[in-house]
């Protein structure tokens, strides 16, 4: 492997050293005047405070986002809506760089991820859905779709920038205002994109950002709300589904994921471990459709973990803000002890595991990526989620092995299959009972296609025509 | 007036295309609203909901898996089917729920009409809801609505019939198994529903029909963990309508509340997910996005 010189960007986004929460258009400290700190996950140093919403807080944030609703926004025509997440999108695009690099500081996910992906698709987001504003009564839905009202929103800390505008930009194209909780260890994007929501001279109350732990999303939950979406641990989004059980609340959750990646014998190789590695370690593996189980067939296993070894041997681990990175740093301490865990119950429970040799740096939450051989389906890293770069590879025979493996879980939000061969992958992609399948390729995202699960993983869809059925009553 | 005595059906359970008693051996008796005794139905039990589910979840498969003509050809069928026993229907209807032989027949016709207008949304509903999406790179796209698959019902109470049918018809036709828990002090039309379908080459299992008390059998069925769906639109008591719900969250199961029914097209929505599938075009199409 080539040593390659240090190559790390140099813009620095503009981060300043306190946030408020964001509630009717402006920055305020929480009523209680509670504080919290975000750290960059590769030094673990502190990078600023932001206050830290309350009971009182979401309800003043809930408050705004009525008035908003019903005097504003909701009456506004789909066209001047639209002129709004437009001028989001075009804005985002030109700080697209400022976003990437906060993004990376505040996640510790490589610079190339924020800067060719994260931050663009976010901003297709808002493309996307502004040109839906206007035309809502063609969607399919119905001749006179109307807005929900006031939706509470809860993102994770995986892709803090590209899950807002998942849960933002459709939510108000449809006419909704919003109050969006993002995850503690990611506020920073969200901030920024309030201040941006100001440039664009978005009318007050319209979004909310309201940062906080798990309590804040409990009472965002709880709070005078019309739908809450959800996405994050399947824990969390069972409480949630629970929580307003036979209220008038509308609910959609994106939860966690195992997803099989499939590999048959007739799979174009070079190809397939790209792809097995992009699902895998593609955001170190925070990713809740990664391919975390390896199925391949027993004929070409050894052939494939030979090549995936060997191109897990070049993974650049390290520093998110050199260019040349791919795998950053694991986004917190808790999230590193978990995957830490898992990974030993593996090994006890009998699975052989393989790490390639590379340094990591000695400050910061890191893991090196892992590969699991002779993974049975009973052991719990071929069962439980790790969202981390932790590979399980289980072999099978026949194609009805490998699907009935591959559904052999609760969840059901994605799945990947390898094979030349068209009518194998109409055939398996007919029965993998995941919301999302690749087919010889994997980790595909668009604000075109429409993403979410099935079973534990969740119900609704984000993205497309048919995301549009989250935040409309029809 | 004969002086024949009349021979009189025995109301049983449908379950696995077999119509048998409760397993428990309890029967209750089903009275129209003047208090005139017509008949015993058999009491499901826990294990006569577990039976159904088993029985709807092996059929759920093979059912998805025929052809959207063919599930069309099925539905119309059991519409000819009780078009030719509407007479008999128009009666259990009319005794039930105490509803005028005319407004009786009325319900039935509707119901007939409503299975003919589901038939013909098999084939139709994929390319409603589904289609093909413009991602900004080099793949087909294309996304399809698939089944939930095993769709627990409670049927409404006051619209023993016609409720029931309209219940049914979109989850079915949309390639899900149902258990029903039909109209507890009104189940016999629903009970006799079973046997159009058993004579309509649905196969046995894609529809099961028990009959029983909501507030006893349907907290296992919302806590069932092979249940993708619960339908309450037939709970009137809200406490058990919330208690049902939250038990379903456990699995994560998709809930319909009670209240109104939204079109036709809603109703096929609501027991189907999106699922998308991806494929790089053309030869330039490279694996993977990141490395």
């Amino acid at each position: 492997m080539f040593e390659y010189a240090p190559a790390p960007e140099s813009v620095r986004p503009p981060i300043k050293e306190h946030y408020g929460l964001f509630i009717d258009g402006e920055f305020r400290d929480a009523a209680d005047g509670a504080v919290f700190k975000s750290v960059n996950p590769s030094t673990e140093e502190a990078l600023f405070t932001v206050a830290e919403a309350g009971e009182a807080d979401v309800a003043a944030a809930v408050a705004a986002a009525r008035r908003a609703q019903e005097a504003v926004w909701g009456p506004m025509s789909g066209t001047e809506r639209g002129k709004y997440l437009f001028r989001i999108a075009r804005l985002l695009q030109e700080k697209a760089r400022e976003f990437a690099v906060a993004e990376s500081l505040d996640n510790g996910k490589p610079i190339k991820e924020t800067r060719d992906f994260d931050v663009p698709t976010a901003a297709q987001h808002f493309f996307y859905h502004a040109g839906w504003a206007d035309k809502l009564a063609y969607a399919g839905l119905g001749s006179d779709p109307r807005p929900l009202g006031v939706i509470g929103q809860i993102i994770p800390w995986n892709f803090p920038l590209l899950m807002l505008s998942w849960k933002i930009a459709p939510a108000l194209a449809c006419g909704n205002t919003v109050v969006l909780k993002p995850a503690e260890t990611t506020p920073l994007t969200a901030l920024m994109f309030a201040e941006l929501c100001q440039e664009a001279e978005l009318p007050p109350g319209v979004v909310n950002i309201l940062p906080g732990a798990g309590a804040t999303g409990a009472a965002l939950v709880d709070g005078a709300v019309d739908k809450v979406a959800f996405t994050g641990s399947t824990a969390v989004g069972r409480a949630i589904a629970k929580s307003i059980a036979g209220s008038k609340k509308k609910l959609t959750l994106e939860l966690g994921g195992k997803a099989a990646n499939i590999v048959f014998d007739d799979a174009p190789l070079d190809q397939a471990v790209e792809g097995i590695v992009n699902g895998i370690f593609f955001n170190q593996g925070h990713v809740c459709c990664a391919g975390s189980r390896l199925l391949v067939q027993e004929s070409v296993a050894d052939e494939v973990l030979e090549r995936l070894k060997a191109r897990v041997e070049t993974l650049r681990v390290g520093d998110p803000l050199d260019k040349n990175t791919d795998i950053g740093a694991i986004n917190s301490a808790e999230q590193l002890s978990r995957i830490r865990d898992l990974t030993e119950t593996g090994a006890g429970e009998g699975a052989e595991v393989w790490q390639p040799a590379c340094d990591l740096p000695e400050r910061g939450f890191w893991f090196r990526p892992t590969v699991f051989t002779g993974v049975q389906q009973s052991m719990r890293i071929a069962k439980e989620e790790i969202f981390g770069p932790v590979l399980s590879v289980l072999t099978f025979r026949t194609p009805d092995e490998a699907i009935a493996k591959a559904n052999n879980t609760p969840y059901g939000l994605s799945a990947g299959v390898w094979t030349e061969k068209g009518s194998k992958i109409l055939w398996a992609a007919e029965r993998l009972r995941a919301g999302v399948v690749w087919a010889n390729t994997f980790n595909q995202f668009d604000a075109a296609s429409p993403f979410g699960g099935l079973k534990e993983s969740g119900y609704g869809r984000e993205g497309g025509r048919q995301g549009l059925e989250a935040y409309l009553d029809v | 007036m004969s002086d024949r005595l009349r021979v009189k059906k025995t109301y049983k359970l449908y379950v696995g295309g077999k119509f048998p008693r409760s397993e428990s051996g309890r029967s209750y008796a089903v009275s129209s609203p003047d208090g005139t005794e017509l008949a015993n139905a058999a009491l499901a039990s826990r294990k006569d909901g577990r039976d159904a589910v088993a029985a709807a979840r092996k059929a759920q498969r093979p059912w998805a898996g025929q052809t959207a003509y063919l599930r069309g050809q099925i539905l119309y069928r059991a519409a000819e089917m009780l078009e030719g026993r509407a007479g008999q229907f128009a009666e259990e209807v009319a005794e039930t729920g105490g509803v005028e032989p005319g407004a009786a027949l009325a319900v039935v016709e509707a119901a007939i009409d409503r299975l003919v207008h589901f038939a013909g949304w098999t084939d139709k509903y994929t390319s409603v809801l589904g289609g093909a999406n413009p991602v900004a790179g080099p793949y087909f796209n294309h996304t399809t609505p698939e089944p939930l698959g095993v769709i627990a019902v409670v049927a409404p109470q006051d619209d023993p019939f016609l409720g029931f049918v309209e219940a049914v018809a979109p989850a079915i036709a949309t390639g899900n198994t149902v258990v029903v828990l039909a109209s507890e002090s009104k189940p016999l039309p629903a009970l006799s529903f079973g046997e159009v379908l058993a004579t309509s080459d649905l196969p046995g299992g894609v529809v099961n029909i028990l009959s029983g008390k909501a507030a006893e059998v349907a907290p296992h069925l919302a806590a069932h963990a092979d249940v993708n769906g619960l339908d309450l639109s037939g709970v009137a008591d809200a406490d058990l309508a919330a208690s049902l719900e939250a038990a379903a969250a456990e699995t994560l199961k998709v809930v319909r509340r009670p209240g109104k029914p939204g079109t036709s097209l809603d109703l096929l929505r609501q027991w189907t997910e999106y699922k998308t599938v991806w494929h790089p075009a053309g030869m330039a199409a490279a694996a993977g996005g990141a490395y």
